[in-house]
């Protein structure tokens, strides 16, 4: 009867074979793949491939079950998406820890984003407990998620339809011996999700090479502008329409760096009105520095914080707090002034560079 | 407990959430789900408030910092009474730019295979 209800299928010969796994786990309900909890020097080249988005989807786990140590038939079950590092931070906090790993397809998207968009949900769960006969493998009735899952995993309702208890562990799997420790309780802290300087500067550089690829058409518009007051003099109106660019380049990567950097400590919530307040201290600043005259400080007080608010407008879409009604308030609110105010002081930069005033 | 943790503030008025506390039954998944501390429990007829979220009798809920409401759903999903309404979305503007223009709902600038989020 053993032999008949479990074949080594194709289905687990695939998830043996893929490089964490160190071996099988012999269960009386067949073989369960026994990950490793070390993070090798290929997993964290892996990492840096899934942060570049170099072959992506090459980075999914096969879901189902898997064994860390040797997992009893009480040993916690903890679950989690088929995210490589997702898993990667799940694994190496299981080191040291007998349990179980349910593995659920969310189509190689994490935690967070799969239960927002419904593909970490109760549905796929239920699929999953099912098709890799947990029950057979465990004697509780509950399973341990990634609090993140909250968005898409209804616990209440998943006990009244398929009754195992869902708990939601820590935000971070690094946080599980300590929960466990605690008997299952969580401190606020692990509650909380964060945005540290880190997690808010590491865009900086891809955004920093898409906002001047955006400002480079701009070039063109001030190039003719300077060609436009000098026709006969080309070196000169390239020259000249560089320099004038200058500034408005710099100060759009300042603000790259600066704006995610000091997103706290700007005054205001609105992420328009921080990123004004921001172009209107670096306006002053080339003022100062360039000792501009009153048109041309016009212009850059009224350019540069409509550039460094939309900038801080379109990084709501960067952050961990910021919610839909916010924005759509903010995108209503802001949108037409800082277009006008950009266009106004892009206008008048152009004017003057092209001897217009 | 005291409020020591960093927590992240957007708009006061930029989020749909609403608790109708006459419908919650204390039993504190909401704060168990939040991931910014939106949630207290409190004594139903006193003020003071309890930290933990383990089920405390006459216990509620109460939104205690609603500008960190990011309306990601997880409470109002979780509520096994149906105490909480929140509608959803991701707070991305360029989601909402783009909606604008298409003249739909908020559309997500990303799919999960470029996995932007």
């Amino acid at each position: 009867m053993l032999l008949k209800a479990l074949p080594a299928t194709a289905e687990l010969q695939a998830r043996l074979s893929q490089p964490f796994v160190e071996g099988s786990f012999a269960t009386a309900q067949g073989a369960v793949p026994r990950i490793s909890t070390r993070l090798t020097l290929k997993d964290r080249l892996g990492a840096l491939r899934v942060r570049l988005s170099i072959g992506r989807s090459s980075y999914r786990i096969l879901p189902g079950l898997y064994a860390a140590g040797s997992p009893s038939r009480s040993s916690p079950v903890f679950v989690t998406a088929n995210y490589k590092l997702s898993f990667d931070a799940l694994k190496q906090a299981l080191a040291g820890i007998h349990s179980w790993i349910l593995v659920i397809d969310t189509r190689g998207v994490n935690v967070w984003c799969a239960a927002g968009k419904g593909s970490f949900g109760n549905e796929e769960l239920a699929r999953r407990i099912a098709s890799t006969r947990l029950a057979l493998h465990v004697d509780h009735r509950e399973l341990i998620l990634p609090q993140l899952a909250g968005p898409g995993v209804s616990a209440p309702r998943f006990a009244k339809d398929h009754g195992w208890r869902l708990r939601f562990g820590p935000v971070r799997a690094a946080d599980i011996p300590a929960y466990l420790a605690a008997g299952l309780a969580k401190t606020e802290e692990m509650r909380r999700v964060r945005f540290s300087a880190r997690d808010r500067l590491v865009l900086a550089p891809l955004e920093l090479v898409a906002g001047l690829k955006k400002l480079a058409p701009c070039l063109l518009l001030f190039l003719t502008a300077a060609f436009l007051a000098a026709p006969k003099d080309p070196g000169a109106a390239l020259a000249r329409s560089a320099w004038a660019f200058l500034p408005f380049a710099l100060a759009y990567a300042a603000t790259t760096l600066l704006f995610p950097l000091l997103l706290p400590a700007l005054p205001g919530r609105a992420f328009s009105l921080k990123g004004a307040i921001l172009g209107l201290t670096l306006a002053s600043l080339a003022i100062l520095a360039s000792k501009a005259p009153p048109l041309l400080a016009l212009s850059y007080l009224l350019a540069m914080p409509a550039l460094s608010g939309w900038f801080g407008l379109l990084f709501t879409g960067s952050t961990t707090y910021t919610s839909l009604s916010g924005v759509e308030l903010e995108v209503r609110a802001a949108r037409l002034p800082l277009l006008i105010a950009g266009a106004a002081g892009l206008g008048l930069r152009l004017a003057l560079l092209a001897g217009r005033i | 407990m005291p409020r020591t943790l960093k927590s992240w503030s957007y708009l006061a008025n930029g989020t749909t959430l609403r608790l109708e506390e006459e419908r919650c039954v204390g039993c504190g998944l909401c704060l168990e789900v939040c991931p910014h501390g939106v949630f207290s429990l409190r004594q139903a007829a006193g003020t003071s408030t309890i930290a933990s979220a383990e089920p405390a009798g006459s216990a509620k809920a109460a939104i205690v910092a609603r500008e960190s409401c990011m309306e990601c759903g997880a409470c109002a999903w979780n509520c096994p009474c149906g105490a909480l309404s929140v509608r959803t979305g991701v707070g991305c503007a360029v989601a909402v730019l783009n909606g604008r223009k298409r003249g739909g709902s908020p559309d997500c600038c990303c799919d999960e295979e470029s996995g932007c989020c």
